[in-house]
Protein backbone atom coordinates (compact mmCIF):
# COMPACT_ATOMS: atom_id res chain seq x y z
CA UNK A 1 0.00 0.00 0.00
CA UNK A 2 1.15 3.64 -0.56
CA UNK A 3 0.41 7.09 0.57
CA UNK A 4 -0.02 9.87 -1.60
CA UNK A 5 1.34 13.27 -0.32
CA UNK A 6 0.44 17.02 -1.83
CA UNK A 7 1.83 20.05 -0.46
CA UNK A 8 0.06 23.36 -0.93
CA UNK A 9 3.14 25.40 -2.63
CA UNK A 10 1.22 28.19 -2.64
CA UNK A 11 1.29 28.24 1.12
CA UNK A 12 4.79 26.52 1.76
CA UNK A 13 7.28 29.13 3.03
CA UNK A 14 9.99 26.82 2.71
CA UNK A 15 10.32 26.72 6.19
CA UNK A 16 11.98 23.15 6.40
CA UNK A 17 10.53 22.09 9.39
CA UNK A 18 8.60 18.53 7.59
CA UNK A 19 12.36 17.55 6.59
CA UNK A 20 13.89 16.08 9.94
CA UNK A 21 9.71 14.01 10.91
CA UNK A 22 9.90 12.70 7.02
CA UNK A 23 13.31 13.07 5.38
CA UNK A 24 12.76 10.47 3.25
CA UNK A 25 9.91 12.35 1.56
CA UNK A 26 10.88 15.88 1.79
CA UNK A 27 13.87 17.99 1.07
CA UNK A 28 15.46 21.41 0.47
CA UNK A 29 17.09 21.92 -2.91
CA UNK A 30 19.97 23.69 -2.95
CA UNK A 31 17.84 27.13 -3.58
CA UNK A 32 16.51 26.47 -0.21
CA UNK A 33 13.19 25.35 -2.10
CA UNK A 34 10.96 22.31 -0.72
CA UNK A 35 10.73 19.17 -3.15
CA UNK A 36 9.08 16.27 -1.83
CA UNK A 37 8.27 12.93 -2.80
CA UNK A 38 4.15 12.74 -4.26
CA UNK A 39 3.82 8.92 -3.44
CA UNK A 40 5.52 6.62 -0.89
CA UNK A 41 5.10 3.50 1.13
CA UNK A 42 2.94 3.23 4.00
CA UNK A 43 5.83 2.46 6.45
CA UNK A 44 6.24 6.33 6.09
CA UNK A 45 2.57 7.57 7.30
CA UNK A 46 3.71 8.14 10.66
CA UNK A 47 6.90 10.11 9.51
CA UNK A 48 4.65 12.31 6.87
CA UNK A 49 2.16 13.01 9.87
CA UNK A 50 4.28 14.14 12.07
CA UNK A 51 5.72 16.83 8.92
CA UNK A 52 1.88 17.29 8.38
CA UNK A 53 1.77 18.74 12.60
CA UNK A 54 5.34 20.90 12.24
CA UNK A 55 4.10 22.21 9.09
CA UNK A 56 4.07 26.03 10.24
CA UNK A 57 1.97 26.95 7.19
CA UNK A 58 -0.11 23.76 7.57
CA UNK A 59 0.39 23.13 3.85
CA UNK A 60 1.10 19.05 4.01
CA UNK A 61 -1.58 16.80 3.12
CA UNK A 62 -2.57 12.90 2.67
CA UNK A 63 -4.51 12.90 -0.18
CA UNK A 64 -7.29 9.80 0.18
CA UNK B 1 -2.75 23.51 20.02
CA UNK B 2 -1.19 21.77 22.21
CA UNK B 3 -3.67 20.18 23.94
CA UNK B 4 -4.45 19.36 20.64
CA UNK B 5 -1.20 17.31 19.94
CA UNK B 6 -1.22 15.34 23.51
CA UNK B 7 -4.69 14.24 22.24
CA UNK B 8 -2.93 13.10 19.34
CA UNK B 9 -0.14 11.35 21.12
CA UNK B 10 -2.48 9.74 23.80
CA UNK B 11 -4.44 7.77 21.21
CA UNK B 12 -0.87 6.95 18.91
CA UNK B 13 0.33 5.49 21.78
CA UNK B 14 -2.70 3.46 22.42
CA UNK B 15 -4.51 5.28 25.17
CA UNK B 16 -8.19 4.10 24.58
CA UNK B 17 -10.14 5.88 27.59
CA UNK B 18 -12.18 9.25 27.81
CA UNK B 19 -10.17 12.44 26.52
CA UNK B 20 -11.71 16.05 27.37
CA UNK B 21 -10.28 18.96 26.20
CA UNK B 22 -11.41 22.68 27.52
CA UNK B 23 -10.92 25.78 26.05
CA UNK B 24 -11.68 29.18 26.68
CA UNK B 25 -11.81 30.22 22.98
CA UNK B 26 -14.58 29.06 20.63
CA UNK B 27 -12.70 27.74 17.99
CA UNK B 28 -11.53 24.68 17.34
CA UNK B 29 -7.81 24.58 17.70
CA UNK B 30 -6.15 26.72 15.15
CA UNK B 31 -2.50 27.65 13.49
CA UNK B 32 -1.52 30.80 15.02
CA UNK B 33 1.42 32.13 13.17
CA UNK B 34 -0.31 32.96 10.04
CA UNK B 35 -1.99 35.65 12.08
CA UNK B 36 0.40 37.98 12.44
CA UNK B 37 1.24 37.60 8.98
CA UNK B 38 -0.53 35.64 5.81
CA UNK B 39 -3.95 36.07 7.64
CA UNK B 40 -3.65 39.50 8.70
CA UNK B 41 -2.71 40.30 5.00
CA UNK B 42 -5.30 38.30 3.61
CA UNK B 43 -8.98 39.69 2.19
CA UNK B 44 -10.39 36.67 3.75
CA UNK B 45 -10.26 35.85 7.41
CA UNK B 46 -11.80 32.83 8.91
CA UNK B 47 -11.60 29.58 11.07
CA UNK B 48 -11.70 27.24 8.55
CA UNK B 49 -8.42 28.98 6.76
CA UNK B 50 -5.87 28.03 9.78
CA UNK B 51 -8.22 25.36 11.41
CA UNK B 52 -6.00 22.25 12.26
CA UNK B 53 -7.17 19.39 10.71
CA UNK B 54 -9.41 16.86 12.92
CA UNK B 55 -7.59 13.04 12.75
CA UNK B 56 -10.09 10.35 12.90
CA UNK B 57 -8.04 8.96 15.96
CA UNK B 58 -9.03 11.85 17.96
CA UNK B 59 -12.89 12.03 16.66
CA UNK B 60 -14.24 10.83 19.99
CA UNK B 61 -12.29 13.89 21.97
CA UNK B 62 -14.96 15.11 23.90
CA UNK B 63 -14.44 19.49 23.08
CA UNK B 64 -15.35 21.87 25.52
CA UNK B 65 -14.95 24.96 23.89
CA UNK B 66 -15.82 28.99 24.90
CA UNK B 67 -16.00 27.73 28.62
CA UNK B 68 -12.54 28.60 30.54
CA UNK B 69 -11.02 26.36 33.24
CA UNK B 70 -11.97 28.91 36.48
CA UNK B 71 -10.76 26.76 39.08
CA UNK B 72 -9.27 23.10 39.95
CA UNK B 73 -8.78 20.85 43.15
CA UNK B 74 -5.74 18.76 42.17
CA UNK B 75 -5.93 16.78 45.46
CA UNK B 76 -9.28 15.92 44.57
CA UNK B 77 -8.49 16.09 40.88
CA UNK B 78 -11.68 17.87 39.59
CA UNK B 79 -12.07 21.13 36.86
CA UNK B 80 -14.25 23.61 37.26
CA UNK B 81 -15.19 25.73 34.34
CA UNK B 82 -16.86 29.07 33.86
CA UNK B 83 -20.40 27.80 33.64
CA UNK B 84 -20.26 26.14 36.70
CA UNK B 85 -19.60 22.53 35.27
CA UNK B 86 -17.35 20.50 37.14
CA UNK B 87 -15.24 17.70 35.41
CA UNK B 88 -13.15 14.72 36.83
CA UNK B 89 -9.80 13.68 36.21
CA UNK B 90 -7.43 11.14 36.46
CA UNK B 91 -4.50 12.57 34.23
CA UNK B 92 -4.68 16.69 33.91
CA UNK B 93 -2.85 18.46 31.31
CA UNK B 94 -2.03 21.98 31.80
CA UNK B 95 -2.59 23.40 28.37
CA UNK B 96 -4.02 27.17 28.79
CA UNK B 97 -1.16 29.45 27.58
CA UNK B 98 -0.69 32.90 27.14
CA UNK B 99 -2.65 35.97 26.62
CA UNK B 100 -1.23 39.21 25.62
CA UNK B 101 -0.22 41.85 28.34
CA UNK B 102 -2.35 45.02 28.41
CA UNK B 103 -1.07 48.38 29.52
CA UNK B 104 -2.92 51.41 31.30
CA UNK B 105 -3.62 54.63 30.49
CA UNK B 106 -4.56 57.76 32.43
CA UNK B 107 -6.89 57.93 29.39
CA UNK B 108 -7.78 54.49 29.01
CA UNK B 109 -10.08 54.25 25.88
CA UNK B 110 -10.42 51.75 24.10
CA UNK B 111 -11.76 52.30 20.57
CA UNK B 112 -8.76 51.60 17.97
CA UNK B 113 -6.50 49.51 20.51
CA UNK B 114 -5.83 45.96 19.64
CA UNK B 115 -3.89 42.66 20.71
CA UNK B 116 -2.92 39.89 18.00
CA UNK B 117 -3.10 36.58 19.82
CA UNK B 118 -6.54 35.13 18.62
CA UNK B 119 -7.98 34.26 15.29
CA UNK B 120 -10.78 36.97 16.89
CA UNK B 121 -8.07 39.14 17.57
CA UNK B 122 -6.54 38.97 13.44
CA UNK B 123 -10.33 39.46 12.43
CA UNK B 124 -10.62 42.89 14.45
CA UNK B 125 -7.84 44.36 13.59
CA UNK B 126 -7.65 42.90 9.93
CA UNK B 127 -10.79 45.51 9.69
CA UNK B 128 -9.27 48.08 11.05
CA UNK B 129 -5.54 48.23 8.59
CA UNK B 130 -6.92 50.05 5.99
CA UNK B 131 -4.28 52.17 3.19
CA UNK B 132 -3.01 55.43 4.67
CA UNK B 133 -4.62 54.65 8.52
CA UNK B 134 -1.20 55.27 10.83
CA UNK B 135 -0.41 52.92 13.24
CA UNK B 136 1.49 52.27 16.30
CA UNK B 137 2.79 49.26 17.34
CA UNK B 138 3.87 49.63 21.38
CA UNK B 139 6.76 46.10 21.92
CA UNK B 140 9.40 45.54 19.18
CA UNK B 141 9.57 41.96 19.69
CA UNK B 142 8.54 39.03 17.15
CA UNK B 143 4.67 39.78 17.16
CA UNK B 144 5.18 43.72 17.20
CA UNK B 145 8.08 43.65 14.25
CA UNK B 146 5.74 41.22 12.31
CA UNK B 147 2.47 42.97 12.57
CA UNK B 148 4.22 45.93 11.66
CA UNK B 149 5.39 44.58 8.50
CA UNK B 150 2.23 43.58 7.85
CA UNK B 151 0.38 46.49 8.11
CA UNK B 152 3.02 48.10 6.43
CA UNK B 153 2.53 46.45 3.24
CA UNK B 154 -1.24 47.17 3.47
CA UNK B 155 -0.41 50.41 3.37
CA UNK B 156 -0.65 51.37 7.11
CA UNK B 157 2.33 54.43 8.14
CA UNK B 158 3.63 52.26 10.82
CA UNK B 159 5.61 53.38 13.70
CA UNK B 160 7.26 50.92 16.39
CA UNK B 161 7.84 52.11 20.31
CA UNK B 162 9.70 50.18 22.31
CA UNK B 163 11.54 50.00 25.53
CA UNK B 164 14.60 48.70 23.88
CA UNK B 165 17.39 49.77 21.94
CA UNK B 166 16.69 47.25 19.12
CA UNK B 167 14.39 45.17 17.78
CA UNK B 168 13.97 42.07 18.72
CA UNK B 169 17.33 42.73 20.68
CA UNK B 170 17.52 40.72 23.48
CA UNK B 171 17.14 37.26 21.42
CA UNK B 172 19.35 38.28 18.13
CA UNK B 173 22.07 40.55 19.75
CA UNK B 174 23.22 44.13 18.30
CA UNK B 175 23.95 43.28 15.04
CA UNK B 176 21.46 40.68 13.85
CA UNK B 177 18.79 42.87 14.97
CA UNK B 178 20.40 46.29 14.44
CA UNK B 179 19.71 44.67 10.73
CA UNK B 180 16.07 43.75 11.02
CA UNK B 181 16.01 47.34 12.68
CA UNK B 182 17.62 48.76 9.04
CA UNK B 183 15.41 46.86 6.81
CA UNK B 184 12.41 47.72 8.78
CA UNK B 185 13.17 50.94 7.93
CA UNK B 186 14.11 50.83 4.00
CA UNK B 187 10.58 49.62 4.30
CA UNK B 188 9.40 53.12 5.57
CA UNK B 189 8.87 51.48 9.12
CA UNK B 190 9.86 54.24 11.93
CA UNK B 191 10.83 53.55 15.42
CA UNK B 192 11.12 55.31 18.50
CA UNK B 193 12.92 52.93 20.71
CA UNK B 194 14.10 53.53 24.25
CA UNK B 195 10.89 55.33 24.91
CA UNK B 196 7.39 54.39 26.24
CA UNK B 197 3.97 55.43 25.70
CA UNK B 198 2.75 57.47 28.93
CA UNK B 199 -1.33 58.42 27.83
CA UNK B 200 -3.28 58.03 24.91
CA UNK B 201 -5.18 61.02 23.13
CA UNK B 202 -8.94 61.08 22.11
CA UNK B 203 -12.45 61.28 23.33
CA UNK B 204 -14.55 58.68 21.37
CA UNK B 205 -11.68 56.55 19.55
CA UNK B 206 -8.04 56.62 19.58
CA UNK B 207 -6.23 59.71 17.88
CA UNK B 208 -2.95 59.84 18.96
CA UNK B 209 -0.27 58.21 21.76
CA UNK B 210 2.18 60.18 23.91
CA UNK B 211 5.79 58.94 24.61
CA UNK B 212 7.93 59.73 27.73
CA UNK B 213 10.01 62.68 25.98
CA UNK B 214 6.43 64.78 25.57
CA UNK B 215 6.39 63.91 21.80
CA UNK B 216 3.00 62.91 20.31
CA UNK B 217 2.99 60.87 17.53
CA UNK B 218 -1.01 61.04 15.67
CA UNK B 219 -2.18 57.38 16.04
CA UNK B 220 -5.83 55.81 14.58
CA UNK B 221 -4.83 52.34 15.55
CA UNK B 222 -2.86 51.54 18.25
CA UNK B 223 -1.59 47.74 18.93
CA UNK B 224 -0.26 46.54 21.96
CA UNK B 225 2.61 43.84 21.29
CA UNK B 226 4.65 43.88 24.70
CA UNK B 227 4.19 40.14 25.71
CA UNK B 228 2.23 38.09 27.43
CA UNK B 229 1.02 36.68 30.45
CA UNK B 230 -0.16 33.36 31.52
CA UNK B 231 -2.84 32.31 31.98
CA UNK B 232 -2.75 30.15 35.44
CA UNK B 233 -5.03 32.05 38.07
CA UNK B 234 -7.50 28.74 37.83
CA UNK B 235 -4.67 27.07 39.65
CA UNK B 236 -4.29 28.88 42.21
CA UNK B 237 -4.86 27.77 45.48
CA UNK B 238 -3.45 24.35 45.23
CA UNK B 239 0.10 22.58 45.71
CA UNK B 240 1.64 23.64 42.55
CA UNK B 241 4.53 26.39 41.54
CA UNK B 242 2.56 29.02 38.80
CA UNK B 243 5.48 31.61 39.13
CA UNK B 244 5.50 32.80 34.83
CA UNK B 245 4.02 29.50 34.10
CA UNK B 246 3.97 26.24 35.58
CA UNK B 247 6.97 24.91 36.61
CA UNK B 248 7.74 21.11 35.57
CA UNK B 249 10.69 18.50 35.67
CA UNK B 250 12.48 17.17 33.16
CA UNK B 251 9.10 15.28 31.62
CA UNK B 252 7.06 18.11 32.09
CA UNK B 253 5.12 16.90 34.95
CA UNK B 254 4.15 20.01 37.66
CA UNK B 255 6.22 20.31 40.12
CA UNK B 256 4.36 20.87 44.16
CA UNK B 257 5.23 24.33 45.49
CA UNK B 258 6.49 22.08 48.54
CA UNK B 259 8.98 20.14 46.59
CA UNK B 260 8.59 16.81 44.13
CA UNK B 261 6.70 16.43 40.94
CA UNK B 262 3.05 15.48 40.80
CA UNK B 263 3.03 11.73 38.66
CA UNK B 264 -0.54 12.97 37.22
CA UNK B 265 -0.20 16.73 36.04
CA UNK B 266 1.74 17.70 33.60
CA UNK B 267 2.23 21.23 31.69
CA UNK B 268 2.74 21.58 28.00
CA UNK B 269 3.31 24.23 25.40
CA UNK B 270 3.87 28.11 25.98
CA UNK B 271 2.57 27.77 29.58
CA UNK B 272 5.33 25.22 30.53
CA UNK B 273 8.24 26.05 32.54
CA UNK B 274 10.48 23.17 31.93
CA UNK B 275 14.23 22.23 32.07
CA UNK B 276 15.87 21.24 28.85
CA UNK B 277 18.85 19.26 29.62
CA UNK B 278 20.97 20.55 25.95
CA UNK B 279 21.87 23.79 27.56
CA UNK B 280 20.76 23.74 31.27
CA UNK B 281 18.91 22.52 34.53
CA UNK B 282 17.08 26.20 34.62
CA UNK B 283 13.24 25.45 34.06
CA UNK B 284 12.30 28.20 31.25
CA UNK B 285 9.34 28.82 28.72
CA UNK B 286 10.15 29.05 25.60
CA UNK B 287 7.26 30.54 23.40
CA UNK B 288 8.30 29.35 20.11
CA UNK B 289 6.55 27.17 17.65
CA UNK B 290 7.74 23.82 18.10
CA UNK B 291 7.00 23.72 21.64
CA UNK B 292 3.22 22.82 21.41
CA UNK B 293 3.67 19.76 19.65
CA UNK B 294 6.63 18.29 20.84
CA UNK B 295 6.16 18.64 24.97
CA UNK B 296 1.98 17.62 23.84
CA UNK B 297 3.77 14.49 21.65
CA UNK B 298 5.96 13.50 25.05
CA UNK B 299 3.27 13.78 27.72
CA UNK B 300 0.66 11.94 25.43
CA UNK B 301 3.25 9.16 25.34
CA UNK B 302 3.80 9.14 29.03
CA UNK B 303 -0.27 9.04 30.30
CA UNK B 304 -0.60 6.86 27.61
CA UNK B 305 2.06 4.12 29.09
CA UNK B 306 0.93 4.83 32.13
CA UNK B 307 -2.41 3.81 31.00
CA UNK B 308 -0.98 0.56 29.15
CA UNK B 309 -1.83 -2.70 30.55
CA UNK B 310 1.18 -3.96 27.63
CA UNK B 311 4.00 -6.01 29.40
CA UNK B 312 6.70 -3.78 27.07
CA UNK B 313 4.68 -0.42 28.80
CA UNK B 314 6.88 -0.30 31.89
CA UNK B 315 10.34 -0.05 29.55
CA UNK B 316 9.07 1.73 27.47
CA UNK B 317 7.94 4.54 29.83
CA UNK B 318 11.35 4.20 31.97
CA UNK B 319 12.93 5.08 28.38
CA UNK B 320 11.23 8.00 27.33
CA UNK B 321 11.31 9.33 31.39
CA UNK B 322 15.25 9.06 31.29
CA UNK B 323 15.67 10.73 27.98
CA UNK B 324 13.26 13.40 29.33
CA UNK B 325 12.00 16.26 27.33
CA UNK B 326 14.78 17.98 25.67
CA UNK B 327 12.87 19.77 22.46
CA UNK B 328 15.51 21.83 20.19
CA UNK B 329 13.50 25.01 20.42
CA UNK B 330 13.05 26.97 16.41
CA UNK B 331 11.64 30.07 15.64
CA UNK B 332 11.26 31.57 12.23
CA UNK B 333 10.31 34.82 11.49
CA UNK B 334 9.13 36.82 8.50
CA UNK B 335 9.14 40.69 7.83
CA UNK B 336 9.20 42.24 4.30
CA UNK B 337 12.26 40.01 2.42
CA UNK B 338 13.82 39.18 5.44
CA UNK B 339 13.32 35.15 5.97
CA UNK B 340 14.64 34.49 10.08
CA UNK B 341 15.44 30.63 11.05
CA UNK B 342 16.95 30.14 14.23
CA UNK B 343 17.66 26.83 16.12
CA UNK B 344 18.34 26.99 20.50
CA UNK B 345 17.91 29.24 22.62
CA UNK B 346 19.81 32.24 21.16
CA UNK B 347 18.86 34.51 24.34
CA UNK B 348 21.28 32.92 26.52
CA UNK B 349 24.07 33.96 24.30
CA UNK B 350 27.35 36.27 25.10
CA UNK B 351 28.16 36.71 22.19
CA UNK B 352 27.29 36.62 18.32
CA UNK B 353 29.71 35.43 15.40
CA UNK B 354 28.85 35.60 11.89
CA UNK B 355 29.61 32.71 10.78
CA UNK B 356 29.07 32.94 6.89
CA UNK B 357 27.40 35.15 4.18
CA UNK B 358 26.98 38.95 4.92
CA UNK B 359 24.46 40.73 7.65
CA UNK B 360 23.26 42.90 4.05
CA UNK B 361 22.43 39.75 2.42
CA UNK B 362 22.10 36.40 3.61
CA UNK B 363 24.44 35.27 6.62
CA UNK B 364 24.40 32.90 9.58
CA UNK B 365 25.25 33.69 12.74
CA UNK B 366 26.22 31.51 15.67
CA UNK B 367 25.40 32.15 19.30
CA UNK B 368 27.82 31.02 22.24
CA UNK B 369 27.13 31.00 25.86
CA UNK B 370 30.49 31.42 27.96
CA UNK B 371 31.85 29.80 24.70
CA UNK B 372 29.39 26.79 24.18
CA UNK B 373 27.06 27.18 21.50
CA UNK B 374 23.57 27.86 22.23
CA UNK B 375 21.87 28.55 19.03
CA UNK B 376 22.03 29.70 15.56
CA UNK B 377 20.23 31.72 13.63
CA UNK B 378 19.91 32.90 9.13
CA UNK B 379 18.64 35.48 7.13
CA UNK B 380 18.18 33.14 4.15
CA UNK B 381 20.24 29.87 3.85
CA UNK B 382 17.70 28.01 5.20
CA UNK B 383 19.77 24.52 4.56
CA UNK B 384 23.04 25.73 6.60
CA UNK B 385 20.58 26.95 9.57
CA UNK B 386 19.13 23.53 9.29
CA UNK B 387 22.40 21.83 10.22
CA UNK B 388 22.18 23.05 13.69
CA UNK B 389 19.20 21.33 14.71
CA UNK B 390 20.64 17.80 14.05
CA UNK B 391 23.74 19.10 15.95
CA UNK B 392 21.64 19.85 18.85
CA UNK B 393 19.15 16.98 18.79
CA UNK B 394 22.02 14.83 18.93
CA UNK B 395 23.94 16.25 22.01
CA UNK B 396 23.86 14.49 25.08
Amino acid sequence: MTIKIDVDMAKCQHYGQCVFEAPNIFRLNSDDKLEYTAEADDSELANVEAAIDVCPMQAIFIVD
Amino acid sequence: MAGLRTAEALRRFGYTGPITAIGDEPHAPYNRPPLSKEVLAGNEVSHATVAFPQRAATADVCWVLGNAAVAADLEHQTVTCADGSVYEYSSLVIATGLRPKRQTYPNNIQAGRHVIRTLDDAIALRAELQPGKRVVVLGAGFVGCETAATARKLGCEVTIVAPGALPIGRILGPELAGEIMRRQQTECVEFRMKRSVVDLMGEARIEGVMLDDASLLPCDVFIEAIGSNCNTEWLEGNNIDVTDGVLTDHNLRAVRATGGSWDNIYAVGDVAKFPNPIFDDLARRVEHWNIPTESGKHVGQLIALQHSAEETAAAAMAEAETKGFRPVPSFWSDQFDVHLLAFGLLALADEAKLVQGELSGDCVYEYYRAGKLVGAAGIGMRSVVQGYRNAFASQE
